[in-house]
């Protein structure tokens, strides 16, 4: 016992005025501390879990051997337990043995070590601006009349990062074509087809209330950018009642006997939408939950969404499979900021869709 | 034998020693002294899962095929044969099915990416809460934030490169976040998936940002966080001999050598055990990524919920009024921006800068290496906890499907409570949590005036009965007067006494406020003068 050390039963003291620290408490010894066969015992302990670690070693290696490797998914199941829990055990052991060593074998008193302050001395912070002085003096930059020497070398160096930046940041985007963003494959007389077969749909399959998930015809036998197409192409076909559907000013003839085809992009972030709800028919986008009512032209009910889903204007051709009329008549998915923007793509004028 | 390996050792120690000094830098660092405490543990866990993660990480960079060109899937797994899918999908599943021992080395790694994360949080609210980011660590504080930062980053960049419909689904919804940027997001999304979304380069773009960028940052400061530590030496917590000057603890050779050494392979092997028994990312079960489908209920890993909360909480439509505006022919997604952008960024900024805040209310110039206990400071641990329910209503909204699922309850009705909760919960939180921090340090001051109820209950010859109370050790009394009583600030006056008014009297007056803010409501600690006083009333 140290003399910093008191008995744990003193009383608090003070000087005045102030509370004195009452120092290290008291340190009891352990068992190992005292008693030679304790201190044995866990040494045994210890090594008997390094000792597992080895099992656990050798028993991962073996599994990785022995074990089936048959791509059945019963045997990669069990070699996947196996091994787990062999390496598991190799390393738990290594882990609990040495911290066991460390708890009844290894010093337990608390020993005291003495901070300094991190503020560097005065003599070495004076050192340091001295040297820098001295530095400054040497380079000639202290002269006042060196401003062009400093202006000119600022210049450069904020400038010279664009030598590299310039080109690497303009390849990245590719072909930045952020036009293509409002056209999609649809156009006049593109079949609906099913996703992901790519099977024509007849309008005399799409019963009361069914719905079909959509791809245009041909975009199966694309040879590039087949994902980037289909990820602003899909559309959801669904057939409501006609006395249920309202249809909304201007789109008269842009739907069919009670069949309407709107972009399963969320207008929200463009998550698709892919949750049909048969009896209210709504729209619901399992990301975010924005929630879109199909019977009134997929306005949003509820969720983050702003916008209602675009609609795709559809026909039935001569030998009775669904067609669009055309393309979409705004971009599909997320708003971005020039959006409302014509450009060069749709030929009908950007219709202010969505709010009232 | 012995002879001859400790001659060995120490000629290859006196080698190395006149090539590089390194002895000097042994003696510094052998019997460095660390205090002990299970709260210290937690940052070791992040740095151990890290290590977990590189050494996992080298295994799966084996078999992984960082592209996106599509392929016809031909392997072991029946029930994708035939399915279109990229190269970085397929080479997921020959990982998986067809390497041995490759599915628990993914799931190694997946495990010990969500404990990483979990452990630099938790850490991170350990050093909250205990005021271990106050001068001289506030820069350590910002090393440390800036590595939560980065683990986001490693963690999403992660998940997203199997290229399943989950992680795919992620990618379109950072497409549209970054889309609703003002001005520059549509060309923002062009530049990083080299193009429209989802295009062919996003994936080895990641690639190298999962195993190089992210990680070499990370490693870098690590060393920085760590050379700060052994610069600053640990934080204490308050006890008997432990002060501001100086550190209480054991030596790092060799006790923490042992423990904190040991305390790696614990970690590792329970991410190997983990990984043997439990399932995680079970992507041959989503299938590859495709744009069309999507199903219910899928979630992100644990630490991107909040950010899917958010935007699930925000309304596109409040009462009539939109919250995505079409202004002067462009389009303003304050539906996406405030959620994903705003809130995020307002979030994180508070808490990198929070050591400042405390400082300017505090006032306090000195070092400070004796951790507090949250009770003392009453409005930092309100602070703390309004701050992490807020981050939870948001990961329960996240998760909000799942709970109405669960509980069959009305996925709007929660929806609705949340957007209630996330404005009410934290100022509630934060109410409860100060009156109970301030009457723990009542607690505190009963138990040192009049000391431990002993139940012994002693009846006087004139009939009284009392309950003897049993005076407090030195040891307990000092944990609980020890800490500083601070006041708030006061400051000098707008006007001299020649009416002229004083520069900088705005940013005294805020931190007055902020100081009365934190410091009106306080307990002083017992002082000795009251101290005795009770002693006698007793007697």
């Amino acid at each position: 016992m140290s003399p910093d050390e008191k008995q744990h039963t003193s009383e608090p003291t003070h000087v005045d005025g102030e509370w004195v620290n009452p120092g290290l408490p008291y340190h009891r010894p352990r068992r190992s501390d005292t008693d030679p066969k304790a201190a044995n015992k866990a040494e045994r302990q210890t090594a008997a879990l390094f000792g597992l670690s080895i099992l656990g070693t050798i028993a991962a290696v073996v599994a990785y051997f022995v074990l089936d490797d048959s791509q059945e998914i019963a045997s990669i199941r069990t070699m996947n337990i196996a091994l787990g829990i062999g390496i598991g055990f190799a390393m738990l052991g290594i882990g609990l043995g040495a911290i066991h060593w460390a708890r009844t074998l290894m010093r337990d008193h608390e020993m005291v070590e003495e901070r300094h302050e991190l503020r560097s001395s005065e003599e070495g912070r004076a050192g340091a601006i001295q040297n820098l002085k001295d530095g400054a003096e040497d380079s000639g930059l202290t002269t006042s009349r060196r401003t062009l020497l400093k202006g000119s070398l600022v210049t450069a160096v904020l400038l010279a990062p664009l030598a590299v930046l310039v080109p690497q940041i303009a390849n990245m985007g590719g072909d930045w074509k952020v036009s293509n963003l409002r056209h999609t494959m649809w156009a006049k007389g593109v079949r609906l087809a099913r996703d992901p077969d790519g099977t024509p749909i007849k309008a005399a399959d799409v019963t009361l209330g069914s719905v079909f998930h959509v791809i245009p015809e041909g975009l199966n036998e694309l040879e590039h950018h087949k994902i980037e197409e289909k990820a602003k192409a899909v559309v959801l076909l669904i057939r409501l009642d006609p006395r249920d559907l309202k249809i909304q000013p201007g789109r008269e003839d842009w739907s069919f006997d009670g069949i309407v085809a709107y972009s399963k992009i969320c207008t929200h972030v463009g998550c698709p939408v892919a949750l049909y709800e048969q009896q209210t028919h709504h729209l619901l986008c399992p990301c975010h939950q924005s929630t879109f009512d199909v019977a009134d032209g997929c306005k949003v009910v509820f969720g983050p969404a702003k916008r209602p889903l675009p609609q795709l204007p559809i026909t039935v051709d001569d030998e009775g499979y669904i067609v669009a009329k055309s393309d979409f008549l705004e971009p599909v998915g997320p708003s971005y900021w020039d959006r409302l923007k014509g450009g060069d793509a749709t030929e009908a004028p950007a219709e202010t869709e969505g709010s009232h | 034998m012995g002879t001859k390996i400790n001659k060995a050792a120490s000629g290859t120690a006196n080698w190395v020693d006149e090539r590089t000094s390194v002895g000097s830098f042994v003696k510094f660092l052998a019997r460095k002294l660390f205090p002990d405490h299970w709260s210290f543990m937690l940052g070791e866990i992040a740095l151990y899962s890290f290590i977990v993660l590189l050494l996992t990480g080298i295994f799966l960079t084996a078999f992984f095929v960082p592209s996106m060109t599509l392929v016809t899937y031909e392997g072991e797994f029946a029930t994708m044969h035939g399915v279109e899918m990229s190269e970085a999908f397929a080479s997921t599943l020959r990982t998986s099915f067809e390497v041995p021992g490759g599915l628990l080395v993914r799931q190694m790694h997946h495990w010990a990416a969500l404990l990483f994360t979990a452990a630099i949080v938790t850490h991170m609210a350990r050093v909250f809460f205990t005021g271990a980011f106050r001068k001289p660590r506030e820069i350590n504080w910002l090393v440390g934030f800036t590595l939560m930062i980065l683990s986001l980053a490693a963690g999403f960049t992660g998940y997203s490169l199997p290229d399943d419909v989950l992680s795919g689904n992620g990618l379109r919804i950072i497409d549209g976040v970054v889309k609703g940027i003002p001005i520059i997001g549509t060309y923002i999304s062009y530049w990083l998936f080299g193009g429209e979304f989802p295009g062919e380069v996003l994936i080895p773009r990641m690639f190298t940002a999962h195993i190089l960028l992210v990680p070499g940052l990370i490693l870098g400061l690590i060393a920085v966080h760590l050379f700060l530590v052994f610069l600053q030496k640990h934080t204490q917590y308050p006890g008997g001999g432990r002060s501001h000057r100086n550190v209480v603890g054991l030596p790092l050779f060799p006790v923490y050598t042992a423990k904190a050494g040991g305390f790696f392979f614990v970690v590792f092997g329970i991410i190997a055990i983990v990984a043997g028994l439990f399932t995680i990312n079970p992507v041959w079960n989503y299938g590859p990524y495709d744009p069309s489908p999507v199903s219910a209920g899928t979630q992100p890993d644990w630490y991107i919920l909040f950010v899917d909360g958010a935007l699930r909480l925000m309304p596109g439509w409040l009462g009539g009024v939109p919250s995505e505006w079409e202004l002067w022919g462009f389009t303003w997604s304050w539906n996406i921006l405030v959620p994903a952008v705003i809130i995020p960024g307002l979030f994180f900024t508070f808490l990198a800068l929070y050591p400042w805040f405390e400082a300017w209310a505090t006032g306090d110039r000195g070092e400070r290496h004796v951790l507090d206990r949250p009770r003392n400071v009453p409005v930092r641990t309100g602070l703390g906890v309004a701050l992490i329910l807020f981050y939870v209503v948001l990961v329960i909204e996240g998760s909000n499907d799942i709970i109405a699922n669960l509980f069959h309850l009305s996925l709007n009705d929660i929806t609705l409570f949340n957007r209630i909760g996330i404005f009410a919960l934290p100022i509630l939180g934060f109410v409860i949590t100060r009156r109970i921090c301030l009457g723990l340090q009542r607690k505190d001051r009963e138990l040192v005036l009049h000391g431990h109820e002993t139940g012994r209950i002693v009846r006087y010859e004139h009939g009284e009965y009392i309950e003897v109370h049993e005076p407090l050790t030195d040891q307990e009394v000092w944990l609980r007067v020890q800490h500083d009583d601070i006041a708030p600030i006061e400051i000098e006056p707008e006007f001299n006494d020649r009416g002229v008014r004083r520069k900088g009297y705005k940013w005294d007056r805020f931190k007055k406020r902020l100081s009365h803010f934190y410091y009106e409501q306080r307990v002083k600690p017992v002082t000795p003068a009251e101290y005795e006083e009770a002693k006698h009333a007793h007697h």
